[in-house]
């Protein structure tokens, strides 16, 4: 059953919600959620470069021969993720500093390369545009809800836009735990629990 | 040499890849679930992690950083990379038959494999020097294989173990590696 454009984008949002889902990319996922700024911002980056480097692959399907496509696919994401991280060097300098080598990294996120593979080398150029945009928002909102959880009880705020908003008061002990490496893994094995509770599956 | 020594307990325990610097977690859960696939994989990674990181010091120090073309670092590192995946599987194929075979499917598998990518970057970032970045790429890969199959250990006793249904496979997974790196965790401060 073929499926319409609006539902290639809504299946990124729940059924294939990335890194849930679909568990690929989980480096960036579990380094940068530390805050919920830079979560948003590493899912913005990696957005873009799912969305363009989608478009560019499926309307070179034809042309990409099989033998070669991966180093192709590599190719033009690593093309894409060179703008981004230019971009963001010019116009997002402290977010830069922040996400330091999980920009450049953003060539090896399994996410990205998978959907070349698995959905932009086999689809139309508008179907592959939802698919990228549908993925691509569905992983910024795991990045800033991984973000949110940690950063509300490893330091009791919440920042958006370089302004932190303290939620529990000043009397509150910050759970460190959470925004260290082990909180990062519990977290999420913990919201992928939650998340097959609330599934049909 | 103290140094170097100094260099290598901090990437293999503390600052280890997979626990405290958050780098190729994929193949961490993916390749963990038994003993045999978790040694395939952490010998490929040695073997491959030892070579990018000179190839790509060599590649920085010696054409980028000298043409000024440092902008173009990302897709410089992952073509040396990908092509360096690719001569290593021939040249086993074809050489080492026995070894080919036991790396298997991991050896393609290690292109997206942020570790390698991750540790190249980190080399060239920290300015290290040829025998600091060649000291570095092999604790860190070594750092990889310990966490790796310590990790392979305990989840196929978690096989045995009655885990809550939506608790399962991946979800039980990232818990368990929460624990692991907790324990790795106590390494912090040593050095």
């Amino acid at each position: 059953m073929a499926k319409s454009i609006a539902q290639e984008f809504t299946k990124g949002l729940w059924d294939e919600i990335p890194p849930f889902r679909l568990v690929l990319g989980l480096c960036p996922v579990l380094a940068v959620t530390k805050t919920v700024e830079n979560g948003i911002g590493m899912g913005l980056a990696t957005t873009f470069v799912l969305v363009c480097s989608n478009i560019l692959v499926s309307s070179l399907r034809k042309v990409i021969p099989a033998k070669v496509r991966i180093a192709c696919f590599i190719i033009i994401i690593a093309t894409f993720v060179t703008v981004v991280e230019l971009v963001m060097q010019a116009y997002a300098y402290p977010l830069f500093l922040k996400l330091g080598i999980f920009i450049p990294l953003i060539v090896v996120n399994c996410i990205v390369l998978g959907r070349s593979e698995a959905f932009a080398s086999k689809n139309g150029v508008v179907r592959s545009l939802a698919d990228g945009l549908g993925i691509g928002v569905g992983f910024t909102l795991s990045l800033a809800a991984l973000g949110a959880v940690r950063e509300l009880f490893g330091s009791g705020t919440l920042t958006i836009w370089e302004s932190s908003i303290q939620i529990f008061g000043p009397s509150f002990e910050p759970f460190t735990f959470m925004v260290e490496a082990p909180g990062a893994f519990v977290c999420l094995g913990l919201m992928l629990c939650i998340m097959n509770l609330l599934g049909k599956k | 040499m103290g140094d170097y020594i100094l260099l290598a307990i901090s990437c293999i325990l503390i600052n280890n890849i997979l626990l405290a610097q958050y780098l190729g977690n994929c193949p961490f859960l993916g390749t963990s679930k038994k003993m045999e696939t978790a040694v395939g994989m952490s010998m490929a990674v040695v073997f491959v992690l030892v070579m990018a990181g000179v190839i790509t010091w060599i590649v920085n120090n010696y054409v980028l950083v000298k043409f000024d073309l440092v902008y173009l670092r990302t897709i410089a590192f992952i073509l040396v990379i990908a092509s360096l995946v690719q001569f290593v599987e021939m040249f086993l194929k074809k050489s080492i038959p026995t070894l080919y075979a036991g790396l298997g499917i991991f050896l393609p598998l290690i292109t997206t494999n942020c570790a390698v990518m991750g540790v190249c970057l980190i080399n060239v970032n920290e300015e290290y020097t040829f025998v600091q970045a060649l000291v570095t790429s092999f604790s860190y890969a070594v750092g990889f294989g310990l966490a790796l199959i310590l990790f392979a250990g305990v989840r196929e006793r978690i096989i045995l173990a009655r885990v809550p249904r939506p608790l399962q496979d991946t979800s039980i997974g990232l818990v368990t590696a929460g624990v692991l790196s907790l324990a790795f965790f106590a390494f912090k401060g040593w050095v």
